[in-house]
């Protein structure tokens, strides 16, 4: 078969079984979009900027676990992807960026729209390309879907200029499924004996706890994870990456660690003798102060990528390879040593830790006259039944959906939790919707985020999205704000937004459904009629207290047993 | 493990590709540890390039930049050869002034060194020098006031002792 370079990068994805390209046309990859107007099973989904475009992808990529496919063109087409790859990156999402360059002939020369594709993105993604020759268009993409999906998976960039995807050239296309990369190869130290060890370490706790991440969520190992947590009756808590992979609505389960955890979480983590860490990173935001994390513990750790190991905190134990494989191995042993386990010090330990939920460290002053941001998040998973998809972006809103949306089911939480990433949750959502076409799907955000990528919402009506937003609006950069008034005396530099715009008109000018909920009163009958529409996307306004901060909170360079506790909630913490 | 700095040797093979220098030096500057010297050749396969590259860090630390320099894609294989007998070698060529007074002590040197003067002009004279870092520290501080017109350096390369060899793994 002879044919383009186009038309190769569309076998291509076809051959990758992808459905959605989620891109924005330009004078560097317009050969490859007249391609692709030709190629009927390929859906192509036109975002408003491209970092809509990225984003996009890469929340369709965490809420399938498939790799989001993204088509730019040169110079600031790739530069406006840069925060959703970096995005993607921190948070080891599988995706694919195509990205057009000047033809090889102009290359270097400072052309119009060149820039350096592959040196801008080359610290920020798992692996990249620039292609220097139509023969290598196939191998490079087989390439290119093998890094992003395998080990630890991530975003791969694919650079090609444009005299490449030239139509009047063709050449022959075979497309080789089972391609070997030379220097790329995914490393494994799993020995049965490793992982025997490990399970005789596990029974051997007298105070345990597990903590499990995004990895989870990402090797598909919900199950297995549950398995073994129950087949053991230890506790569990899970990063704000990992939510979901646990049903949260299990009694096991003492909610999120770190800096915005539950005091039982991070208490039971400080106390524990072994430490079961899952698909978990030990991020900054999860360990607080290094040197009094977890201080009585053996650590237990296992992961895909041997750089994670001892990284930041030194462990006793490593498990090296795909969490779900381990995770079978290691429900196997389980059940041989369950027999050690030493029952009455487990009970013991509990008793300790409901002595600690006995705090209600996520409870929260009511109040019928100004609408409390938890209870927003509340009543949407009470209406949604705890069964939606929920994107967010990043700040207040995000650690509020995080502690009180309790997810019972991996990819439904879809946030950008490594980079922190304004503006992600709009066309977050937009991706996991066209995953998802029937399910619910809730963007959380704030006003100070929606901001960010607000210009979606033009794509949403282009494709139909019903997509529900759902924006707490306390007029304020509300975390920012939070740490103003902690560390800063109330200092509250540039953070207050004296011009913000009406959202609901806003909402309706693109198309949509506007509405503003300012009574508590009727927050969950008018967040019941904002989630009956069926066909449409709905915007809503929601008109919170200003001044409400997130809390159990951690201060950076503190231990977990240091947790600052919501005023009301604060008497008599025990400290470890 | 030890949170002294030392001196590290790092032996990578590496995809003779388009980027693959820029990814291990971005490498080093993106995680904060320095590079003191680097060297890079094509291999007897040349689709491979071989560096050898020298750092200063703790044991800690090095053991996590070896884990990051193999998770780099277009990395074949990564082997720190500091705790192991190895061989290193640098070269250095130098070019200092001559004057007919120096001559001699010049010439004695460099036969002391086992260096060659290897280009003369009436009032140069440039000397090659091969060995370990140590010995061209030496031969540089044994020259006292002869005066250094200019200084070349390798930077180290490395290679193990006996049968163990850096593979190419598949």
């Amino acid at each position: 078969m002879k044919l383009s370079g186009s038309e190769i990068i569309i076998e291509s994805l076809k051959k990758e079984g992808v459905d959605y390209i989620f891109g924005y046309p330009g004078g560097a990859v317009l050969h490859i979009y007249d391609a692709l107007f030709a190629a009927k099973d390929i859906k192509h989904v036109l975002v408003r900027h491209e970092q809509g475009a990225t984003h996009a992808a890469d929340g369709y990529a965490r809420a399938c676990n498939k790799p989001g496919v993204v088509l730019v063109t040169s110079g600031p087409g790739i530069t406006n992807c840069v925060t959703g790859i970096a995005t993607a990156h921190m948070d080891s999402i599988p995706m694919i960026v195509i990205s057009g360059q000047v033809s090889r002939h102009y290359v270097g020369s400072d052309a119009f729209q060149e820039a350096d594709a592959t040196g801008i993105t080359r610290p920020i993604c798992k692996h990249n390309f620039l292609i220097n020759d139509r023969e290598s268009i196939a191998e490079t993409f087989r390439k290119a879907f093998i890094i992003a999906t395998t080990g630890r998976p991530g975003p791969v960039i694919i650079d090609i200029p444009k005299d490449l995807t030239d139509p009047n050239i063709k050449i022959n296309f075979e497309y080789k499924k089972n391609l070997k990369i030379r220097s790329y190869k995914v490393k494994t130290n799993e020995s049965e004996d490793k992982i025997q060890d490990a399970a005789k370490l596990i029974c051997s706790a007298k105070k345990p706890m597990i903590y499990s991440g995004g990895g989870v969520v990402l090797s598909k190992a919900s199950a297995e994870l549950t398995k073994l947590t129950k087949l053991l009756n230890f506790p569990i808590t899970n990063t704000l990456m990992g939510l979901g992979a646990y049903p949260s609505s299990d009694s096991q389960f003492l909610g999120m660690l770190g800096m915005h955890g539950t005091y039982e979480a991070n208490m039971a983590m400080h106390n524990c003798d072994v430490l079961l860490a899952v698909g978990a990173r030990f991020d900054d935001r999860v360990t607080g102060d290094t040197k009094q994390f977890c201080p009585k513990a053996k650590i237990i750790h296992i992961d895909i990528d041997p750089s994670s190991i001892s990284k930041i905190i030194e462990v006793d134990h490593s498990l090296i390879g795909d969490t779900k494989k381990i995770l079978k191995k290691l429900i196997s042993y389980t059940s041989n040593y369950k027999k050690n386990i030493d029952t009455v010090a487990i009970d013991k330990w509990w008793k300790k830790i409901n002595s600690w939920q006995k705090k209600k460290c996520l409870s929260y002053a009511k109040s019928s006259k100004v609408i409390k941001p938890q209870a927003v998040i509340e009543s949407l998973h009470k209406i949604s039944k705890g069964k939606s998809f929920v994107t967010s972006d990043v700040g207040q809103h995000q650690m509020w959906v995080a502690q009180y949306y309790k997810f019972d089911k991996p990819n439904r939480w879809i946030n950008s939790g490594g980079l922190g990433t304004m503006g992600f949750g709009l066309p977050a959502a937009i991706g996991a919707q066209l995953a998802f076409p029937k399910e619910q799907v809730i963007c959380v955000t704030g006003e100070a985020s929606i901001l960010m990528c607000i210009q979606e919402l033009s794509t949403c009506l282009q494709y139909g999205l019903p997509i529900k937003v759902i924006n707490l609006n306390n007029r304020y950069m509300g975390m920012v704000r939070q740490w103003q008034e902690f560390f800063y005396e109330g200092r509250y530099a540039m953070s207050y937004m004296d011009a913000i715009p009406d959202f609901a008109k806003l909402a309706e000018s693109f198309g949509h459904i506007g509405m503003v909920i300012d009574n508590p009163m009727n927050l969950e009958k008018d967040l019941t009629k904002a989630l009956s529409y069926k066909n449409r996307l709905v915007f809503v306004d929601v008109i919170t207290d200003q001044t409400e901060n997130v809390y159990p909170m951690i201060v950076n360079g503190k231990g977990h047993h240091e947790m600052h506790l919501a005023p009301s909630a604060n008497e008599d913490i025990e400290l470890a | 493990m030890t949170t002294i700095d030392k001196r590290h040797i790092i032996s990578i093979l590496v995809e003779n590709e388009f980027g693959s220098l820029s990814r291990i030096a971005g490498l080093f500057s993106a995680r904060g540890y320095n590079i003191h010297c680097l060297s890079v050749a094509p291999t007897s396969d040349d689709s491979i390039s071989r560096m050898t590259l020298v750092t200063y860090c703790s044991d800690a630390k090095s053991s996590q930049l070896m884990k990051q320099l193999d998770k780099l894609v277009d990395v074949i294989n990564v082997k720190d050869l500091t705790d192991e007998t190895h061989i290193e070698r640098e070269m250095l060529l130098l070019k200092v002034k001559s004057t007919l007074k120096q001559r001699d002590e010049l010439k004695r040197l460099t036969d002391i060194f086992r260096a060659r003067i290897i280009d003369v002009t009436d009032t140069t004279y440039t000397i090659e020098l091969t060995g370990p870092t140590e010995k061209i520290l030496a031969f540089i501080d044994s020259l006292g006031k002869i005066k250094i017109i200019e200084q070349v350096r390798s930077g180290a390369l490395g290679i193990s002792r006996g049968s163990e060899s850096l593979e190419i793994k598949t």
